[in-house]
């Protein structure tokens, strides 16, 4: 464990509210969110998180250190997820990848030859991509992505998530992550390109 | 694998493997044969930008905060774990 990570623990097992406020305020909405792509409904991903945190509290005493705390947690937090989602009739296919029948570009954009026919232009100025109307496309197009796709990017390009820390909370291979994360993005930037375009 | 038999990347294949690229997983040929076709097409070339671009503005998203009822519930579920 690295230290600063070793004394959170240690707070956390000694029964510090301040310890444990800091981690739910870290963690808390990053949960939140991943819990909302597994389950039906805000108010029941809210009691997957809540469920979670119950589950961190139960087994920090056994928290070994041989991931990261936040790979342990969100590990937790998928598990349950899943769980209540599979009970809802709702489960996420991660491993069970369709064939790659899914193009990055419309193939209509490419000559003959495999080369641009119709070649992507810039963005355009910085201000336009930061403008709240910018981020509702990006946010929507995450949100028709399938739920593997949008969980995958939201961890890896919204909450920081490395490539690792990913593939431990979700428990898939590191192929498997950086599939979904390039259809994830592929179809961002596509949204993005229509919406800029 | 079977993209890169040949000598040259076309465009097409390109925006296939480009995420293997800015992951930093993809093997030292690879990379210099896509290296290579970017030097010399400016389509790909503004691809590669836009997804950059792409990664950085989701990157910009950010969660809602935990609402204050939830955060009610974590604590009491805090005091009640902490007293067992």
């Amino acid at each position: 464990m690295q230290p600063v990570e070793t004394s959170v623990v240690e707070a956390l097992r000694a029964g510090d509210e301040s310890a444990f406020r800091s981690l739910v305020a870290e963690y808390g909405p990053s949960m939140l969110r991943v819990a909302r792509m597994y389950v039906g409904s805000r108010a029941v991903a809210e009691e997957v998180v809540q469920e979670a945190w119950v589950a961190v509290l139960n087994g920090i005493g056994r928290f070994e250190g041989r991931s990261s705390l936040k790979t342990w947690i969100f590990r937790i937090l998928t598990n349950i997820a899943k769980t209540r989602g599979q009970r809802e009739g709702r489960s996420i296919p991660f491993s069970s990848l369709a064939p790659d029948d899914e193009a990055s570009v419309d193939p209509d954009r490419f000559a003959e030859n495999g080369h641009w026919a119709s070649p992507p232009r810039s963005f355009g100025p910085e201000d336009r991509l930061l403008s709240d109307e910018t981020m509702a496309v990006v946010d929507a197009a995450i949100a028709e992505l399938p739920p593997s796709q949008a969980i995958v990017i939201s961890m890896r390009d919204v909450d920081g998530f490395s490539a690792e820390e990913a593939c431990n909370a979700l428990d898939i291979s590191e192929t498997n992550q950086r599939v979904l994360l390039h259809r994830a993005r592929s179809k961002v930037r596509q949204a993005l390109e229509d919406y800029l375009g | 694998m079977r993209l890169f038999k040949r000598r040259e990347l076309a465009c097409i294949e390109l925006v296939e493997v480009i995420t293997d690229y800015l992951e930093g997983a993809m093997p030292a040929r690879k990379r210099r044969l896509l290296e290579q076709h970017l030097t010399a097409c400016d389509g790909c070339t503004a691809y590669v930008e836009q997804m950059r671009r792409t990664i950085e503005t989701t990157g910009r998203l950010r969660a809602e905060d935990i609402p204050p009822e939830l955060e009610e519930r974590l604590l009491v579920a805090f005091e009640s774990w902490k007293n067992a």
